[in-house]
């Protein structure tokens, strides 16, 4: 039990078909699909003028069961720390909904899902994405909630693009919003790390273009290697050094191309662990929507929010060099000069990218205290 | 207008009476924010608020004044020229590593400033110094090696200082210890005001 309370207990993910072939999903793109199956969680309790909803967007390797537990779970929910009674996003309080993104492979249609004009897996005629489709079809689940106001909407890295779109398209739905380790555009850097996660999936000689279903077999290889290298930039050299050092695996070096460095043996774990959760094809169109985001480029891009300004909170995490500090200030300058009334934090962390989804109390008293700040008073701009 | 002057610190209400009702407020070192919270709940102000201490920073937020937490000595390029009405600077000044380097830097992002200083010029400090010990006062209340204060300066040194950076004092209004206009004004100021307030404007 951690000092913000015990937890959701629980839970139970559902699935719901949100789009057919009479009411499909047009994309961005211009392609449509005539099939999508949403999964999706809920804690907490919708209050009875509807107002209490929280949305979660998850990031690259989330799914809707973002707190409590399922039967035989080892962890809970990715987001357990965040989300739960008394915790800075208060059940007792809120409606709280997750679910699984387009595109993604953990209950909700991705390029693995079956095309139901062929009865075979997408594979690569799966269409392209963009961080618009995916809120499109959260909004859409909303709608089969009830739901059309938003408290806030919440989310960390990817999870944070999602946010700041949703917010630049739509901000009279949004009350407050949370973008957490988070970037409105890819370094060169960041679009290199994802460049070459994708060719160690599209090289493996089980990839068969995207259609490895068909021989029944998948890119493992790609895949944890994938994983591997992105899980290096998620945490830092600090983080690193005081988990690792230079710490042999075992009790005596073996001096070979093997495992030997306690680091080796961690990364191969993660490599490991992820391919019972994840899919390749689902690792390629969600890293390619980021590297083609950059939502402060659009003309007339802050339009919108000008006329319906949103409360934002941007957190940043002081050894994040996959997203760093300078990438969140950079979303505070653009919305700060739209005029918005826009709260920013820089914690200290050793612990990298991956800070977003760990207990640091600075980070979780301050979205607490954002997620409890006075929205009684009237009379100013903000409050329409 | 429903301004409750009996809820906020006297010298932070001397400095709400400046305001225009619907102004947008920067308010470097906005502590709690107990100013903009007063300004944007009372007055129909937006503004953002810059502070580092990290408790009167979620006292801030979780009132839902809009705050940053930035580096002013280094950060405030964030902030486009003209994109606030007033810049507020309330004691934040003594604790800044480059004062006029940060005063420059904040001239362009607001055709006015209002800045609080305290006054190392007191008699009080003064008389303190002739016996040979540091001042302090409830204005300065530190011991040399705890206060955040790293320059000090009396009201006549700070003003040519001013006038160096291009911003023109439209009105000084010295304060007494408990923060309260002095009932004898500008008389003695400099010896006998604990603090001041600047109402400062750019000059062309």
């Amino acid at each position: 039990m951690s000092e913000f309370g015990d937890g959701v207990g629980v839970t139970n993910t559902q699935f719901v078909t949100l789009f057919d072939a009479r009411n499909p999903l047009h994309l961005v793109n211009g392609e449509r699909l005539d099939e999508v199956i949403v999964s999706y969680e809920t804690y907490g309790t919708l209050n009875d003028d509807r107002s209490n909803a929280v949305f979660i967007c998850h990031a690259l390797t989330g799914d809707a069961h973002a707190a409590g537990w399922h039967e035989g779970d080892k962890h809970p929910g990715w987001w357990d720390v965040m989300i739960g009674p008394g915790k800075p996003i208060d059940t007792n309080r809120f409606f709280v909904i997750a679910d699984n993104l387009l595109g993604g492979c953990q209950g909700t249609t991705g390029p693995s899902s079956i095309n139901p004009a062929t009865g075979e897996p997408w594979g690569l005629d799966f269409p392209l994405l963009d961080m618009r489709d995916f809120n499109v079809v959260h909004r859409a689940l909303l709608d089969h909630l009830g739901i059309n106001h938003l408290h806030a909407l919440v989310g960390g890295s990817m999870g944070g693009m999602q946010v700041l779109q949703w917010s630049m398209d739509h901000p009279e739905q949004v009350h407050k919003a949370v973008i957490v380790a988070s970037s409105a555009r890819l370094t060169a850097q960041n679009i290199a790390f994802s460049a070459v996660g994708r060719q160690a999936i599209m090289r493996d000689g089980h990839f068969h273009g995207g259609y490895f279903q068909k021989y029944d077999t998948s890119p493992d290889t790609g895949l944890a290697i994938a994983r591997m290298m992105a899980h290096i930039t998620y945490t830092s050299e600090e983080g690193f050094e005081s988990k690792f050092g230079r710490n042999p695996q075992r009790d005596e070096w073996s001096h070979g191309f093997g495992v030997d460095f306690a680091v080796e043996g961690y990364l191969e774990h993660q490599g490991e662990v992820f391919l019972g959760r994840f899919d390749a094809l689902s690792y390629l169109y969600l890293t390619r929507v980021m590297d083609y985001f950059n939502p402060f480029a659009e003309p007339g891009c802050l339009d919108r929010l000008l006329d319906d300004p949103v409360r934002f909170l941007v957190v940043s995490f002081d050894t994040d060099w996959r997203f760093s500090t300078e990438a969140s200030r950079h979303i505070v300058r653009q919305l700060t000069r739209a005029d918005q009334p826009v709260t920013f934090r820089d914690i200290r962390s050793p612990w990298g990218h991956d800070s977003f989804l760990l207990t640091i109390d600075d980070y979780l008293a301050t979205v607490a205290a954002f997620m409890k700040s006075d929205t009684t008073y009237r009379g100013t701009s903000w409050e329409r | 207008m429903s301004a409750k002057p009996w809820r906020i610190r006297p010298d932070l209400h001397v400095i709400s009476q400046h305001i225009q009702p619907g102004s947008r407020v920067l308010d470097i070192g906005c502590g709690d924010g107990e100013l903009l919270y007063h300004l944007i709940s009372c007055l129909q102000c937006t503004g953002t608020g810059v502070e580092k201490d990290p408790e009167s920073l979620l006292t801030a937020v979780a009132r839902g004044v809009p705050l940053l937490d930035l580096d002013v000595d280094t950060e405030l390029n964030i902030f486009a020229p003209d994109s606030y009405d007033v810049v507020v600077l309330s004691r934040t000044l003594p604790a800044l590593t480059r004062p006029d380097k940060v005063l420059a830097q904040l001239r362009p992002i607001a055709p006015r400033m209002i800045l609080t200083m305290p006054n190392f010029g007191l008699w009080r400090h003064r008389l303190r110094l002739l016996s040979g010990h540091m001042p302090e006062s409830r204005d300065l209340p530190y011991s040399w090696y705890s206060t955040p204060n790293l320059h000090h300066a009396t009201l006549v040194d700070l003003e040519p200082l001013l006038t160096d950076i291009g911003l023109e004092v439209d009105k000084r209004i010295p304060l007494s210890p408990s923060g309260r206009p002095r009932r004898l004004g500008q008389f003695g100021a400099n010896l006998m005001a604990s603090s001041a307030i600047y109402m400062l404007r750019r000059t062309s």
